[in-house]
């Protein structure tokens, strides 16, 4: 037994012991069962990842899971740097979290199953990071899919709740079957699914081509596209994002954890972890770097409109995760990783901020209805601040040094994507700092805005705003502790000088892929570029808000078109809807009415039902009652075997 | 000559026709009602004569110039008749009380019915095949009609009666033109006759086979020849009603495969037809007949018909296999029948017993236990795995398929899915509609005892398969020498 069993472990421990005996343990017992494992299992995290850093990776083997022929998995943790880091993360935010929902979900009736899931979740997630193989990774993909759905869907008794978690789990099965696809696609191409085998084959597969439906594929893109759909679907990029704004309809903490700090960077994780694939398919790249850029800029200009305060962040997320995938599409994975281990401290704040304050309001997500709320609750104010300024960047606080890395990467992979990446990188820098003012300047400043239907009196006495418990803002203090410091401590290990002794083996960049090296040389004035686009949005976002509040309404009425395509998000939904979701719903309707009810019902069950009752009535019919009826039925019976033997005895 | 020895082999027919005669002896004499105490004095002599049977010497014994034999087969038909008969015996304690039809003579028709059905099934000639089927007949003919005072008992018994004498008839013409055709009554002389199957088999001495079966085919309720049962099983009191369905089922299924294998072994071709048009005719009509059915005795009636089409299916196939097959299939039929019938006898209102299925509904509210046991039944009875039904029925089509019947089989499993309906209506009844007037309970505890005891031997079959399976493979084995 390790301490890695341990960081591993305990969480489905706790799981176990609050999912299937929370009722019988009760709800203090329940969250003590799961927060206390939680917590263990984060501070056993910060000892492994200096176990690994200093004694480089290591793997621990459970047991063989499927030998079938040729096809062995086998359940091991491989604890590498990168998984090192993931442990960091996921551990530390998911014990945070654990602890912040004491709070936030003090009133929930179903406390037990809540932290169940928390822990599951986490142990899922854990799987994920340490598998040592495809299949096992598949398991752990699936099983932080299936929480999520689950805790989507918490509160089951709304309907927008469900149908959130449901279309999270369909828009999640698109990017799965592409991810299956590419898993036994490298069975077929590879003989196995282990991580050491085929990363080593890789290189011998260089320029091999598949031959599929009359066309040629190149073996690694291929397979390199299909993986990363599973890392689209599950990061929510471009395409099938359309999930993750939804996905709000769950708790906060619940975002906080799944869907800004954890889940949500699986696909870069993945990306990151088949670097090894990914280094030798350059078009695959290129796609990667494409996709992060386009949806860093689409999911911040939606950002600048939403209303929803948690939505808001949610959009943010997904822009975030633009720029961890194109850093890795210009071969930094070390900076997509970097930026992921920051974000996640930084956006699990904003979120839990943005807790702390529905918390305070009483359940209003809608930023409409706030506004002044800074003198009521100040030291969420605060931490919203720390939050925002590392979002947005600013000089010293985490995000500045992993955000400018992967804009300074892209400017020096000196090619189209990284013009590309780098000029919408840089717009999308504007708006995020925009966006985040936006927010902060709605809800904590200007006058306090009523919420529609209540009448002034009685109200404040029972709705003044209240600053939330000690044992929601703790966790806060913990995860500001990393906005502020994770980067200035981290940098110099993870993407500075001493990046390539720090990762070791565990990610490889190819010689000639220099984007990582580039970027410590560029000139000046990119490295100061992103401080004066996250300035410039500040300063926008001051004008509107604070100098002259009303402006940005106006902006709206003058570009009605633009405000419209903005809200509604591009048209996503609505686009997606007349594509798959009609027709799908359509067809489904035909084939079943027409073709399972009128053919098939029709010609099978049900007409033989309907046979069946006429023929027995006939039968039931035969019996009259009468004496000689059923003497003639046995003088016939006889004549008839009679006459039936001669028949058939004719012929011998 | 007699000698003592001769008659070791009769040793339990001579014991129960004797007790029979003594008790009906102690009855007339006896002060006050005797009833009670020669019901259960005629259910130990049917215990004792089970053991009896299991002591006559083993192998095959040939007595009373070959017209009577022993051996397995007859030592395991016997010992499931004289287990029906006890138990039916057992399910009427309570219902000849409270129908007023307690009188001592009840127990001692059935007593002299079961001795009937015993030499039915050791008869080795067509001579003590007809004396012994019609010991048995004329005794159900009274039994059928005991309650004198209703109309529907009497004309049950009536029409039994009746029709019983035209298949007697129709027995006999069969029986004689085998004699005519052949020479002999004996079985052992016929099957040496037609051994190996050389020798032209002539046209009457099938038409013989076939008056013969159209006898047996009345008694085992095949169809056409089934007209009687839903009739006789609705109008006969329904502990009457039970007996029928469970003892001389079995007995009238023995000597039907011992008198078609028996002497006829080798002309299997001949009469393989025949069997297969009665099989095939009896699991349609039964499944189909008994779906409209309000009455749960009517139902039980269309039911057993369908069910003796099942087990004449092993019969077709005319193998060692088939004829094991049909002795499982018996063994399990008289489990659910007999535990079937002791729910029935337990449906009894504040105005007395009632027969409607509709009656059940909702018992499983009001009775839970007797509900879980009908339940249980009915989804044996249905062929559900892995209860007894199932094996039943997986024994005799597993001989079917082998005996390449594929046409016989397919109708089978057709005709068990039409019928899975009605058994399985029943379950729904109970569970799912709202209950009406409950039965009074608790149920008395002898039907309890009853309905337990076979509905664990109906769950536990699949576990413990071996001593029914075993048993049967020998008497199969008897008759194949």
């Amino acid at each position: 037994m390790t301490i890695f069993h341990l960081i591993v472990f305990l969480p489905l421990l706790g799981a176990i012991v609050a999912g299937l005996f929370g009722r019988a343990i009760g709800d203090r017992a329940a969250m003590a069962a799961t927060c206390v494992p939680m917590v263990i299992a984060a501070v056993l995290s910060w000892v492994g990842f200096y176990l690994i850093v200093h004694g480089g990776p290591v793997l621990v083997p459970l047991f063989t899971w499927i030998d079938s022929g040729s096809f062995e998995v086998s359940w091991a943790l491989k604890v590498d740097q990168l998984t090192a880091v993931m442990l960091v993360v996921v551990n530390t935010v998911s014990a945070v979290v654990h602890v912040y929902s004491i709070g936030y979900m003090a009133e929930d009736p179903h406390k037990p199953r809540f932290f169940a899931y928390l822990s599951l979740f986490t142990f899922a997630m854990l799987m994920l990071v340490t598998s040592d193989n495809f299949v096992q990774l598949y398991f752990g993909w699936e099983g932080v899919g299936l929480c999520s759905y689950l805790l989507i869907g918490f509160w089951y008794e709304r309907p927008s709740a469900n149908a959130a978690a449901i279309k999270a789990f369909v828009v999640n099965r698109v990017g799965d079957f592409g991810f299956a696809l590419g898993i036994m696609g490298i069975f077929l191409v590879f003989g196995s699914v282990s991580f050491d085998t085929v990363f080593q084959a890789a290189p011998t597969q260089v320029g091999k081509t598949i031959h599929f439906l009359g066309y040629d594929f190149d073996v690694l893109t291929t397979l390199c596209l299909l993986l990363f759909l599973g890392a689209m679907g599950k990061s929510a990029q471009l395409g099938l994002h359309t999930w993750l704004p939804d996905a709000m309809e769950g708790p906060t903490p619940v975002s906080a954890l799944i869907h800004a700090a954890t889940m949500v960077t699986a696909g870069v994780f993945m990306v990151a972890r088949c670097s090894p694939l990914f280094e030798y398919a350059p078009t695959a790249l290129a796609v990667v770097g494409v996709v992060g850029a386009s949806t860093a800029i689409f999911a911040a200009t939606v950002g600048l409109v939403q209303n929803d305060i948690k939505r808001v962040i949610a959009y943010s997320t997904c822009s975030q995760l633009g720029y961890m995938f194109f850093a890795a599409g210009m071969s930094a994975y070390p900076a997509a990783i970097f930026h992921l281990f920051t974000h996640a401290f930084f956006k699990a704040l904003l979120f839990l901020g943005a807790g702390s304050v529905i918390h305070a309001m009483h359940h209003e997500q809608d930023m409409r209805n706030m506004g002044g709320l800074a003198k009521h609750i100040k030291i969420t104010y605060v931490l919203m601040w720390i939050g925002s300024l590392a979002l947005a960047g600013l000089p010293f606080f985490s995000g500045y040094f992993s955000k400018d890395m992967i804009l300074e990467a892209a400017f020096g992979a000196h090619s189209t994507v990284g013009g590309y990446a780098f000029v919408l990188g840089m717009l999308a820098a504007v708006l995020t700092a925009f966006y985040s003012w936006r927010l902060l300047f709605m809800t904590f400043h200007g006058p306090r805005h009523e919420a529609h239907g209540h009448d002034a009196h009685g109200h404040d006495a029972h709705h003044e705003p209240h600053e939330s418990p000690q044992v929601m803002l703790i966790p806060l203090y913990v995860l500001a502790l990393g906005a502020l410091f994770a980067g200035v401590v981290f940098a110099p290990m993870m993407i500075g000088e001493h990046m390539h002794e720090f990762w070791g083996k565990s990610i490889l960049i190819l010689e000639n892929h220099t984007a990582m090296e580039a970027a410590h040389h560029v000139p000046l004035w990119v490295k100061l570029l992103p401080i004066g686009a996250g300035l410039l949005g500040i300063f926008v976002a001051f004008q509107m808000y604070i100098r002259k509040p009303g402006s940005g309404a106006a902006l709206a009425k003058v570009n009605p078109g633009l405000y419209q395509f903005l809200l509604h998000k591009w048209y996503f939904d609505e686009l997606y809807d007349l594509i798959f979701v009609r027709p799908a719903k359509w067809l489904g309707y035909k084939l079943w009415k027409e073709g399972d009810g009128r053919v098939i019902d029709g010609m099978g069950p049900d007409n033989i039902a309907l046979r069946v009752a006429q023929l027995a009535k006939r039968a039931a019919g035969l019996q009259s009652g009468y004496l000689f009826h059923y003497a003639f039925a046995m003088l016939a019976g006889v004549a008839i075997l009679v006459t039936y033997y001669f028949t058939t005895m004719m012929g011998h | 000559m007699f000698v003592a020895k001769d008659l070791a082999p009769l040793v339990p027919e001579l014991f129960v026709a004797v007790s029979a005669m003594v008790l009906l002896l102690y009855g007339v004499f006896a002060k006050g009602n005797p009833t009670r105490t020669v019901v259960w004095a005629s259910v130990l002599v049917l215990v004792v004569a089970l053991v009896l049977v299991w002591q006559v010497p083993a192998g095959r014994q040939a007595v009373l110039s070959g017209m009577f034999v022993t051996d397995s087969f007859t030592a395991v038909m016997k010992s499931l008749v004289l287990i029906g008969s006890a138990v039916s015996l057992v399910l009427s304690v309570g219902f000849i009380r409270q129908e007023e039809m307690e009188r001592f003579e009840f127990p001692v028709l059935l007593l002299l019915a079961t001795v009937g059905m015993m030499m039915m099934v050791s008869a080795n000639d067509l001579i003590s095949l007809y004396v012994g089927l019609e010991l048995q007949s004329l005794a159900l003919y009274v039994v059928a009609a005991f309650r004198r005072d209703s109309e529907r008992s009497t004309e049950a018994g009536l029409k039994y009666f009746v029709l019983g004498a035209l298949s007697s008839g129709m027995l006999l013409y069969g029986a004689s033109l085998i004699y005519g055709f052949a020479g002999s009554t004996n079985f052992t002389d016929l099957a040496k006759l037609f051994a190996g199957g050389h020798g032209h088999v002539s046209v009457g001495l099938v038409v013989g086979i076939v008056f013969l079966a159209a006898g047996l085919a009345f008694k085992v309720s095949a169809v056409p020849f089934h007209m009687w049962t839903p009739d006789v099983y609705e109008g006969a009191p329904t502990a009457v009603t039970a007996f029928f369905a469970s003892a001389p089922k079995v007995a009238a299924m023995a000597l039907f495969v011992r008198a078609i294998i028996s002497p006829f072994g080798a002309l299997v071709a001949e009469w393989q037809q025949i069997i297969i048009l009665l099989a095939g005719a009896s699991m349609l009509l039964g499944a189909f007949a008994a779906i409209w059915q309000k009455n749960i005795k009517r139902l039980m009636a269309y039911s057993s018909i369908g069910h003796v089409g099942f087990a004449l299916v092993g019969l077709a196939a005319g193998t060692s296999e088939g004829v094991r097959g049909v002795v499982v299939y018996m063994a399990v039929y008289l489990a659910m029948t007999l535990g079937t019938f002791a729910c029935i006898l337990a449906m009894r209102q504040k105005n007395g017993l009632v027969e409607g299925i509709d009656d059940l509904a909702g018992l499983a509210r009001t009775q839970p236990g007797m509900a879980f046991a009908l339940a249980v039944f009915m989804f044996s009875l249905a062929g559900v795995p892995p209860l007894a039904g199932f094996f039943g029925k997986f024994y005799v089509f597993m001989a079917a398929i082998n005996a390449k019947l594929y046409v016989l089989s397919v109708i089978g499993v057709l005709s068990s899915v039409v019928g899975a309906f009605y058994y399985l209506r029943i379950v729904k009844i109970m569970y799912f509609d709202a209950p009406g007037e409950p039965f009074l309970h608790p149920m008395p505890r002898e039907l309890g005892v009853v309905a337990a005891v076979a509905s664990l031997f109906t769950l536990l079959f699949v576990v413990f398969p071996m001593p029914i399976l075993n048993g049967a493979a020998m008497a199969a084995k008897a008759l194949f020498p």
